[in-house]
């Protein structure tokens, strides 16, 4: 090191035009950290869906693609409908009032969990970690379910289940019922997922 | 510039050729010198020595293979599954490059995970050598995002659900998590955008981190000089040295220690041509049976579980539940009133410290367990890097140590393994309540050790190395 003494306006000009240059390479890096983002056409792909609902009978479940999320579009039995609101004692949050707004759309946060009774549309993702959940519509007794089982779905991976309206059941790992996407009635027999009336 | 050197006109041409070169690029020779023929190590090396070399070794085994993979690999969502299966079947010897690559990523767990346990029972972290362990943590964390990213590349069913459960973890962080994952993913689903992006980390970004990390580790390595079963310091101001200046317990790394590596480098590759020729998939544990078949995003296996190597840190995520919060929420209390009672600090400390409990304790009530659970898993391997800090005990080594610190260690390890039995097995309420007690004992070693590591009276500590000639 020189024993000249440091001249300070030349070191204040330094220290200015480092900072300048620290900015600029801050404003840089903005591109490449969006570059992250979902890309246009991968926006484009969430574009909403439309089913021909015709096909399902009572007791069955059709699985579409929508943003590649599968979901799901069960019929209920009138049965099956009977024994939701017997179940809410055993439910995390049985009418969905934890953050409402993530859950479902106004027109679906109702005992059902849907705009028809009939009819829930939800996406088949467990709310733990993303996986999805398979069917188990046979009631009664069976492995890794209570002997009280109405029929639901059961997430393989870390043991979440949920009952008929998507809404899971207490002390389980999953935090919140299954997701309500924005959808609606074309027609009698015709939905479109990913958007509704408000759209 | 240094001075040029000549040599004798009668000198053979090699010594000429020797010459020229290194009048033109003397750093290369220095170099030679410094970390080869002039480096001394201690000359009480045992065979827990071993796996550095071998670490070395099996990341070149990845980088070679890594190089001839991607020449056949395509990182598309729909062309994955299949071009791993072309390398397999189709490509002249494909088959032994991809399961010297997928055996090597598990051989090098294996390596680093004793490498660390040498580390951990010797001392070798310790003052001045803390920043050689940190590079070292460093580098396992590296790793272990190689390991991850790199397993989603087949587009298996277990790729995408494991990189699905993983990815969805970082959802669960408050306020930033949900747009977090988006921006890991790049759609809103695990999809093509994740796979090339996981493809071009595997293959430049982090491999490129984690060579300058292994260079970073090597050179304070050798600036501070390397540990030994002793914990003796060879090269301390009062260690007795020869006439110029080398330390007597040392000896040169290249002959000595290069020839001892060969040996290793011999046995393990013995080891390791035999899982690649006999059992590469190893019964599920290096290549799990549901990944030969491709992935499906409607579909989730049966049973996810991580590679092996994951599993002690995936225990510990499922450890986390709402009952287990309670514990650990009275483990911070039990804490803070501790520190307040016996500690001897000022009382605008203990103070601090009541408030910064009471919101912990607030942050736990209010976050889902979820969230903790991942807080606990990565705590598991960022807590190793404060280990220099946290060992307060007099000596290095663990053989100078109270006999006790030895069972203590003992069932540290096993403790570990229990907890990466279970990571395997699907949930279960004994499984969960033992990894719950194997979580905290984990984090009761570590956050209790400088209290525990001061207990008991140390064995006397030799003035030199313990070694008889062979």
């Amino acid at each position: 090191m020189s024993d000249t003494p440091v001249d300070t306006s030349k070191r204040t000009w330094m220290i200015a035009s480092g900072c300048a240059g620290v900015v600029g390479g801050a404003f840089t890096a903005v591109p490449f950290v969006s570059s992250f983002q979902p890309s246009e056409r991968a926006k484009a792909a969430g574009a909403a869906v439309e089913v021909d609902i015709a096909a399902i009978k009572p007791g069955e479940k059709m699985t579409v693609e929508w943003r590649g999320k599968p979901v799901w579009i069960v019929r209920r039995t009138p049965e099956q409908l009977a024994a939701l609101p017997k179940l809410d004692a055993q439910l995390a949050d049985p009418k969905s009032e934890r953050k409402p707004a993530d859950q479902a759309p106004e027109y679906a946060r109702n005992e059902n969990r849907s705009i028809k009774p009939e009819y829930l549309v939800a996406v088949g993702i467990c709310t733990h970690l993303g996986c999805s959940p398979s069917d188990k519509f046979t009631t009664g007794p069976q492995p890794s379910l209570p002997d009280d089982w109405q029929g639901g779905f059961f997430c393989p991976c870390h043991g979440s289940t949920f009952d008929l309206a998507g809404r899971v059941f207490k002390n389980k790992p999953a935090p919140d019922n299954l997701e309500v996407p924005p959808h609606m009635y074309l027609s009698e027999t015709k939905l479109l997922i990913g958007e509704d009336k408000k759209a | 510039m240094a001075e040029f050197h000549e040599v004798s006109p009668n000198a053979s041409a090699g010594e000429k050729l020797t010459n020229w070169f290194e009048n033109r690029l003397p750093t290369a020779f220095e170099a030679y010198r410094v970390h080869m023929s002039e480096y001394y190590a201690p000359k009480n090396f045992n065979f827990w020595y071993i796996f550095g070399s071998l670490a070395m070794l099996v990341l070149v085994i990845q980088i070679v293979t890594g190089i001839f993979l991607v020449m056949h690999y395509k990182p598309d969502a729909a062309l994955a599954f299949a071009s791993v299966e072309y390398i397999m079947r189709d490509v002249p010897w494909g088959w032994l490059v991809r399961y010297m690559h997928s055996t090597g990523a598990s051989a090098f767990f294996v390596v680093v995970y004793l490498h660390m346990f040498r580390g951990l029972i010797y001392g070798s972290y310790r003052k001045p050598r803390e920043l050689v362990w940190i590079f070292g943590c460093a580098i396992f964390l590296c790793l272990m995002a190689e390991a991850f990213m790199g397993y989603l590349l087949p587009w298996g069913q277990m790729s995408y659900w494991g990189a699905q459960v993983i990815v969805n973890l970082f959802a669960a962080i408050p306020f930033i998590g949900p747009d977090l994952a988006l921006l890991i993913r790049g759609d809103f689903v695990v999809g093509d955008a994740t796979l090339n992006r996981f493809f071009s980390f595997h293959v430049i970004a982090v491999p490129l981190v984690l060579l300058g990390l292994v260079v970073a580790h090597l050179m304070a390595l050798h600036d501070v000089g390397s540990n030994n079963p002793d914990g003796v310091e060879i090269k301390g101001p009062k260690a007795p040295k020869d006439g110029k200046g080398h330390p007597l317990d040392g000896i040169p790394f290249h002959p000595y220690y290069t020839v001892h590596d060969i040996f290793g480098v011999s046995v393990f590759l013995m080891v390791f041509t035999a899982i690649i020729f006999f059992a590469p998939e190893m019964g599920g544990y290096f290549l799990e049976y549901n990944n030969f078949i491709p992935a499906d995003p409607f579909k989730t296996p049966l049973h996810i579980a991580p590679v092996w190597y994951f599993t002690p840190f995936y225990s510990m995520l499922r450890a986390v539940t709402d009952e287990m919060m309670y514990a650990l929420i009275a483990c911070v209390l039990a804490g803070a009133l501790f520190a307040v009672a016996k500690m001897k600090m000022a009382s605008v400390f203990k103070g601090a410290i009541l408030v910064v409990a009471a919101v912990v304790v607030a942050m736990m009530l209010a976050i889902d367990a979820k969230f903790w659970g991942v807080v606990a898993m990565g705590g598991g391997v960022v807590i190793l890097f404060f280990l220099p800090w946290l060992d307060n005990s007099p000596v290095k080594s663990i053989r100078y140590r109270p006999s006790w610190h030895k069972y203590l260690y003992a069932i540290f390890v096993l403790n570990f393994l229990v907890l990466g039995y279970l990571g395997m097995l699907p949930p279960s309420t004994i499984g969960g309540r033992v990894s719950q007690a194997g979580t905290l004992f984990y984090f009761g070693f570590f956050l209790l050790m400088p209290w525990w590591s001061r207990i008991g009276t140390p064995k006397q500590v030799p003035d030199r190395v313990i070694f008889a000639a062979h």
